[in-house]
C-alpha cells in the first residue's frame, strides 16, 4: 500500500457547513489509476469531502475550510491557487444526472471544451466521439446526437454526465453517489464503466451502497461524524475491520 | 335518514359556493371583454389602409392616418430596450447570484418600489433630466423614461428566472473547469434565458401602453420624424390628443388607434405564449 503512487492526499482537512464542522481532521491518500470509495452513513461528510478534493465545497456561501489536499505533490488550497486548472484535472459527476438542459447531446458532451474556447470542429467531434464511447453511452446516441439530452433516460442522462467530464480529459474522477438516483441496470453499466476508466483516471466514489463499494472499489474509506473512522484495502474494511464502529456499519448494525 | 340530509345540504353548500366561484371569474372578465369589444366596435369603422400608411390630416380634412405614431412607437420601445435591458438583466443575474445580502435586499426593495412608482412621476424625472437640459423635446426624453419603467420589470423577471436554474447545473458547470463567469453566461443564463424572454416581452407590451411618461418627454408631432433628439409621435400620445378634441373625425380616429395598440399588444402576448417553451430541470 505504501508503495502505491499517491494521486491525491487529504492533510488535517477540516471544513464547516453555516458554522456547522462538516469534516475533522481529515487525512486520507488517494492511489493513482485505483478505484477508491468513501461510504459512511447519511450526513457523515462524505460528499463534503469529495467536494472538497475539486474545492467545490467553497463556492456554496456559507461555507469555510482549512487544511492541505494535494494533487501530485501540489498543496491546492495554496493561495491563488488556479481553480479552473484544478477542476479540468479533477473532474466531478454528480448524484442526480444534470445534462444541461437547454443543450443537445453533443453539445452537453462537448460542452467543457466548447464553452472554454473556440476549438476546432474536427477536433471536438472526436472528442465527443471518444468521450461518448468511454463512457458506454455512444451506439445508444450516436444517431440522435442534436436531440435535448434532458429527453434521454436517467441512466443515459448519468453516462452523458460521464462523457462530459471525460471528454475535458481529467485526471482524477470524482463520483458523489454517481448511481442513487439510477435503477439497478443502469447501475450496473455505470460499475462496468468504473472499472474500464480506471485504467486511465483514478476514481473516487462516493456510496451509500456497501455492496457498490464492495464490488467496484481497491481502497475504501468509512467516514462517521466528519471523522475518518478506518482507511484500508477493501476486503479488509469488509471482513476484517478494525474498528468496532466499521464493523457494524459494514455488517448493518447501524446506518 | 339523517345521514341523506346531511348530504343534501353538503350538496346545497358546494353548488353555492361553486356558483358564486364561477361568477366571480366571469365578472373579472366581464371588463375585459367589454373593454375590446367596445373599442372594437367603434374602431373598426374608422380602419382604411391609409391610416397606417398616412400622416394625421388636418382638421375637416377627411383622411389620413396614424402612420407616423404607429413607426414613433416602435422607435421608442427599441429605445427603452436599449435603456432597460442591459441594466435588468445585468441587474437580474446580480441579484440571483450575489444579492443575499444588505446591499441585495436594498436593490430588491429598491426595484420593488420603482415599479409601484406613477409612471407619471418617472416622466417628471426624465422631463428634468434630458428635457430640461436639452432645452426640448426629444424621443431620447421618451425611450429614457419607458427604459426606467422597464427596468424594475426586466429585473425581477431576470432574478427569479435566474434562481429557478437549479443551484447543480452551475456546480456542474464549475466541476468542468469553466470559469465563473462562463457558467453563470452559458450555463445559467442560457437556461433561465426563455423565461427571461418571457418577461422582456410583457414589460415590452407594458411600456407600448404608457402614455403619461410620453406627455412630457417624447411630446407628439404631427409629421414624420425619424430623428430622436426631436419630439416623436407615439400612438398613446397621439389617441390621447384625438380623444380630447372636439372633432367627430379624431374621436373616430382615437378609437382606430385604440384597437391598433390593443391589437399590437395582444399579438406581442400570444407569441410570447407560443414561443416561451418550458424548460425542464431533469
Amino acid at each position: 500500500m505504501d508503495k502505491l503512487p499517491i494521486k491525491m492526499k487529504a492533510s488535517g482537512l477540516n471544513a464547516w457547513f453555516s458554522g456547522k464542522q462538516a469534516l475533522k481532521e481529515i487525512n486520507m491518500e488517494i492511489y493513482a489509476n485505483k478505484v477508491t470509495a468513501v461510504i459512511g452513513p447519511s450526513g457523515c461528510g462524505k460528499s463534503t469531502f469529495v467536494r472538497n478534493l475539486n474545492r467545490l465545497h467553497e463556492t456554496i456561501p456559507e461555507a469555510a475550510v482549512a487544511g492541505q489536499v494535494f494533487l501530485d505533490g501540489e498543496d491546492i488550497f495554496r493561495p491563488r491557487y488556479d481553480l479552473v486548472a484544478l477542476r479540468r484535472r479533477v473532474g466531478m459527476v454528480f448524484q442526480k444526472p444534470t445534462p444541461f438542459p437547454t443543450m443537445s447531446i453533443y453539445d452537453n458532451a462537448a460542452a467543457g471544451i466548447k464553452i472554454a474556447g473556440r476549438v476546432d470542429r474536427g477536433i471536438l467531434d472526436q472528442t465527443v466521439e471518444t468521450a461518448l464511447k468511454q463512457a458506454a453511452l455512444w451506439s445508444e446516441v450516436k444517431d440522435i446526437l442534436d436531440k435535448p439530452g434532458i429527453g434521454l433516460s436517467g441512466g443515459q442522462q448519468q453516462r452523458l454526465c460521464i462523457a462530459r467530464t471525460l471528454a475535458v480529459k481529467p485526471e482524477v474522477i470524482l463520483l458523489d453517489e454517481p448511481c442513487s438516483a439510477l435503477d439497478p441496470i443502469s447501475t450496473g453499466k455505470i460499475e462496468e464503466l468504473i472499472q474500464e476508466l480506471k485504467n486511465d483516471y483514478t476514481i473516487v466514489i462516493v456510496t451509500h451502497n456497501m455492496q457498490q463499494a464492495a464490488r467496484v472499489a481497491d481502497f475504501t474509506g468509512f467516514f462517521l461524524l466528519g471523522e475518518l473512522i478506518e482507511f484500508g484495502v477493501t476486503g479488509k474494511i469488509f471482513t476484517a475491520p478494525i474498528d468496532k464502529r466499521t464493523e457494524d456499519y459494514v455488517t448493518g448494525r447501524f446506518g | 335518514m339523517a345521514n341523506d340530509t346531511q348530504k343534501l345540504i353538503r350538496e346545497i353548500k358546494e353548488g353555492c359556493f361553486l356558483t358564486a366561484v364561477f361568477l366571480s371569474a366571469v365578472i373579472a372578465v366581464l371588463p375585459l371583454i367589454a373593454v375590446l369589444g367596445y373599442v372594437f366596435v367603434k374602431g373598426i369603422g374608422a380602419f382604411d389602409w391609409a391610416f397606417f400608411t398616412r400622416l394625421p390630416a388636418p382638421v375637416g380634412d377627411p383622411g389620413g392616418g396614424m402612420a407616423n405614431a404607429i413607426v414613433g412607437t416602435f422607435i421608442l420601445v427599441g429605445l427603452a430596450c436599449l435603456v432597460g435591458l442591459p441594466i435588468g438583466i445585468f441587474g437580474g443575474i446580480w441579484l440571483a447570484q450575489y444579492g443575499s445580502g444588505k446591499r441585495g435586499f436594498f436593490i430588491r426593495y429598491s426595484a420593488d418600489v420603482l415599479s409601484s412608482l406613477p409612471s407619471i412621476v418617472i416622466g417628471i424625472f426624465a422631463y428634468v433630466l434630458i428635457v430640461a437640459t436639452m432645452k426640448r423635446f426629444s424621443a431620447i426624453a421618451g425611450g429614457f423614461a419607458l427604459g426606467i419603467i422597464m427596468i424594475p420589470v426586466v429585473t425581477r423577471t431576470t432574478e427569479e428566472m435566474v434562481k429557478m436554474v437549479p443551484r447543480t447545473l452551475y456546480e456542474a458547470g464549475l466541476a468542468l473547469g469553466l470559469p465563473e463567469w462562463k457558467v453563470s453566461l452559458w450555463i445559467v443564463f442560457r437556461t433561465a434565458w426563455n423565461g427571461i424572454f418571457t418577461g422582456v416581452i410583457l414589460a415590452v407590451a407594458r411600456i407600448m401602453g404608457e402614455t403619461a411618461p410620453l406627455i412630457f418627454t417624447a411630446f407628439n408631432t404631427m409629421y414624420w420624424n425619424l430623428r430622436i433628439d426631436q419630439p416623436m409621435a407615439s400612438m398613446t400620445v397621439q389617441i390621447y390628443n384625438y380623444a380630447i378634441s372636439p372633432f367627430d373625425e379624431w374621436q373616430a380616429k382615437a378609437w382606430a388607434g385604440s384597437l391598433t395598440l390593443v391589437f399590437i399588444i395582444l399579438l406581442v402576448t400570444l407569441v410570447v405564449r407560443k414561443f416561451s417553451k418550458r424548460v425542464y430541470y431533469g
